[in-house]
């Protein structure tokens, strides 16, 4: 069944699957990514409606293949979480001194009150740090439109540019109506331009120039023509604004001036200088970090902010506006927690942590299902901090720490974790080999659950869950060095889990367990994958 | 048209987002302004979920103030401390108490069910409730859900 009709002229979509019905309409060649929430959802979406999507080991692979496809005159597209954005973030800072040959757009997503990630950082400042042109939609509608300009503006300035998003926007459904005709499809080749494509400095310092200066142009549109709104009402009160704040706004002061700004880099400050000499009291509103505010204010224009102690963490609502218009300060009413999530019943995670726990094991642990082992009962994961720091952490653990402790570091991975960014910690502890040994535990699920059931490079399928090559997590660990490799069942052998645990932590060798057993959610989807895979490639016989 | 508000709660896998679904899908198909609300991300069964509906002419946030929500229709009783902050004065709280429980097909259909009670302080048409159940939903539970929508709609406890 699929989630909408790609046809139909009125839709009631999320702003993922806006972007999803985008990408077709904007006849997006190759579209890849990194699973994220909120983000994770718009290229299953795509390729479901008949778009080629495909997962990547990590983001900053995924943003290389985009790119790579942008400077052969595609139209390509990158998706990733706000956090993804760190590890692509060494692709995006050179690729914009570059530039581009067709287009390139990155959805990046981020997550004002971390319903669901380890820090709540903004993306608007690595659009500015990396010089990337930025849009910000404020619902699903807008989130249609804006990829499409988007596009039109990686093409006009040959330059990538980022798609700015927030939770709220990518989960809320709203209406989208369909009015244009798609884009025409570019047609890839390949034109050799090595002074702009080949970053050494002598070619590097003249394209940062050009980029500053395209920039400035981009400045100017902006302000004349770019997806920005002026709403004039009051003129004691205006409200600078963007993204979902704009929809509070709205609800919140109906009466106050908006400038809703849709283009937020380079900003337009014409139009914004414009807008403040044109109402008494100016208040920025915007969640996460004081951007616009203090890029307003450094253009030499007095502007009101909301107070950073209270209003920089979590979402903006209606509720907290009105407060902010008003300058209350005062506390605010804290809502009744919630029931927390927990590993499902049956969990295969439950029985590695278990007898991680039975062995007082000092855990350094890393981001996935599995994380939810750091909270009872279990507390049986000491540290978690990125992707793949399980490793690296665990490693600087041994290395320091008095030999009886430092005998009881593991470090935990999952299988999507690994495969994004555990494998050159295989190869660290191999090359920098600590005295007592060390343990690396992957806890393989067979599939990138915490995120909504992806698949990866370990699972054997692609992202439309037909057959790929599957990696032999053994083999690399091998290959880089690691002297036992054991693939143990947690749930069936959860015994020969504990003592092959107990052994290695004994010896003085570098081991990995591999724990494999399936996400007790996805085992019926997998079955019914691999069981088709199995047909398909019968006929093909 | 002032702006109705509702919102869906329980725990997560029982259907909460699904029957939030359905009721934007019916006001979407009414022709409505309508936005929905919720964040999802973990993917494990059992942690508190909540979906946000407002509709009318026009709805800007798609987030229920505090203390102004129409309808607040709560899937597992202990959720109702967490939610009853969104509920204005006056407005109305279903929960399973409502329903006959031991008339449903299955367990699962609560979340129907609790459509089917909402569906009785609407002024929406029965065909219209249909339409939407029947978009959303696998053929396989049509005939499932138009029972358990009926148990919703007919409970008087
Ligand atoms: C850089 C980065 N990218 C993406 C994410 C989102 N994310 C959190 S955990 C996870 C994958 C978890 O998969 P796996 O390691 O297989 O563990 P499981 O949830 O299956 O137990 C992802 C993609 C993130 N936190 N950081
Ligand atoms: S979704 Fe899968 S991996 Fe995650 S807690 Fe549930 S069973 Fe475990």
């Amino acid at each position: 069944m699929l989630a909408f009709d790609p046809h139909s002229k009125k839709l009631l979509l999320s702003g993922n699957e806006a972007i999803s019905l985008s990408m077709l309409h904007c006849k997006v060649q190759i579209a890849t990514g990194y699973p994220g929430t909120p983000s994770s959802e718009i290229l299953e979406t795509y390729s479901d409606i008949g778009g080629y999507a495909q997962w990547a080991p990590n983001e900053k692979v995924a943003a290389e293949v985009a790119l790579g496809a942008a400077f052969g005159n595609a139209r390509s597209l990158v998706t990733m979480k706000h956090v993804g954005l760190n590890v692509a973030s060494d692709v995006l800072y050179t690729s914009t001194y570059s530039g581009v040959e067709g287009a390139m757009v990155w959805v990046v997503a981020d997550d004002p009150g971390q319903a669901s990630s380890q820090n709540e950082q903004d993306t608007r400042n690595h659009a500015k740090a990396a010089v990337c042109p930025m849009f910000e939609p404020s619902n699903s509608q807008e989130a249609y439109d804006m990829l499409r300009i988007a596009f039109q503006t990686s093409e006009r300035y040959k330059t990538p540019v980022i798609l700015r998003m927030t939770t709220r926007v990518n989960h809320s459904k709203s209406i989208v109506r369909i009015t244009e005709e798609p884009l025409e499809a570019l047609k890839p080749s390949f034109v050799r331009d090595i002074p702009s494509r080949v970053m050494v400095p002598g070619y590097a310092k003249p394209a940062a120039k050009r980029l500053r200066a395209k920039i400035e142009e981009m400045a100017v549109w902006n302000s004349q023509e770019g997806p920005n709104r002026v709403e004039m009402a009051s003129d004691e009160l205006g409200v600078i604004c963007s993204g979902i704040s704009y929809h509070h706004v709205k609800e919140a002061a109906p009466d106050a001036s908006v400038l809703k700004l849709g283009f937020t880099y380079p900003l337009p400050a014409t139009l914004i200088k414009d807008f403040c000499s044109k109402v008494k009291r100016v208040v920025v509103i915007e969640e996460n970090d004081p951007y616009l505010f203090e890029n307003i204010m450094a253009m030499g224009i007095t502007v009101e902010a909301k107070l950073d102690s209270i209003y920089r963490f979590g979402e903006l609502t209606v509720d907290r506006v009105k407060r902010i218009l008003a300058k209350d300060n005062s506390p605010e009413p804290v809502p009744v927690r919630g029931r927390p999530p927990a590993l499902c019943p049956g969990c295969p995670h439950r029985d590695s942590f278990t007898a991680l726990k039975e062995l007082n094991c000092i855990v350094a642990g890393d981001i996935g299902c599995y994380t939810l082992a750091a909270l009872p009962p279990f507390e049986a994961m000491d540290m978690m901090i990125d992707m793949g720091a399980s490793i690296g952490m665990g490693l600087g653990l041994r290395h320091v720490l008095p030999e009886e402790e430092a005998k009881r570091v593991v470090s935990v991975i999952g299988d999507s974790t690994f495969i994004h960014s555990g494998i050159t910690g295989l190869v660290e502890m191999a090359y920098n080999r600590p005295k007592t040994g060390h343990v690396v535990m992957v806890v393989d699920n067979s599939i990138t659950a915490m995120t909504g059931q992806q698949e990866h490079p370990g699972t054997g399928r692609k992202l439309d869950h037909t057959p790929a090559y599957k990696v032999d997590y053994g083999e690399i660990a091998k290959a880089a060095g690691i002297e036992n490799v054991f693939v143990i069942n947690p749930v069936k052998e959860y015994d020969k889990l504990k003592t092959v645990l107990q052994d290695a932590l004994e010896k003085e060798e570098l081991t990995l367990i591999v724990a494999k057993s399936p996400c007790v959610l996805a085992i019926k989807s997998i079955v019914a994958w691999d069981k088709a895979n199995k047909q398909n490639s019968g006929i093909l016989l | 048209m002032k702006v109705t508000s509702v919102k869906f709660a329980g725990i997560g896998g029982t259907g909460v987002v699904k029957a939030s679904d359905v009721f934007a899908e019916l006001v979407f198909d009414l022709g409505l302004d309508v936005k929905k609300a919720e964040v999802h991300g973990m993917s494990q069964r059992g942690g508190s979920v909540a979906s946000e509906v407002r509709y009318g002419d026009k709805v800007q946030s798609p987030m229920i103030p505090d203390k102004t929500a129409d309808f607040l229709v709560v899937f597992a009783e202990d959720q109702v401390p967490v939610n009853e902050i969104s509920l204005k004065e006056g407005g109305i709280l279903l929960t399973p108490k409502d329903i006959e429980i031991d008339k449903l097909p299955t367990e699962k259909a609560l979340n129907v069910a609790m459509l089917g009670k909402l569906s009785t302080y609407l002024d929406f048409s029965l065909e219209n409730w249909q339409k939407a159940l029947e978009k959303l939903f696998d053929p396989k539970f049509h005939a499932g859900n138009q029972v358990a929508f009926n148990v919703g709609r007919e409970s008087r406890l």
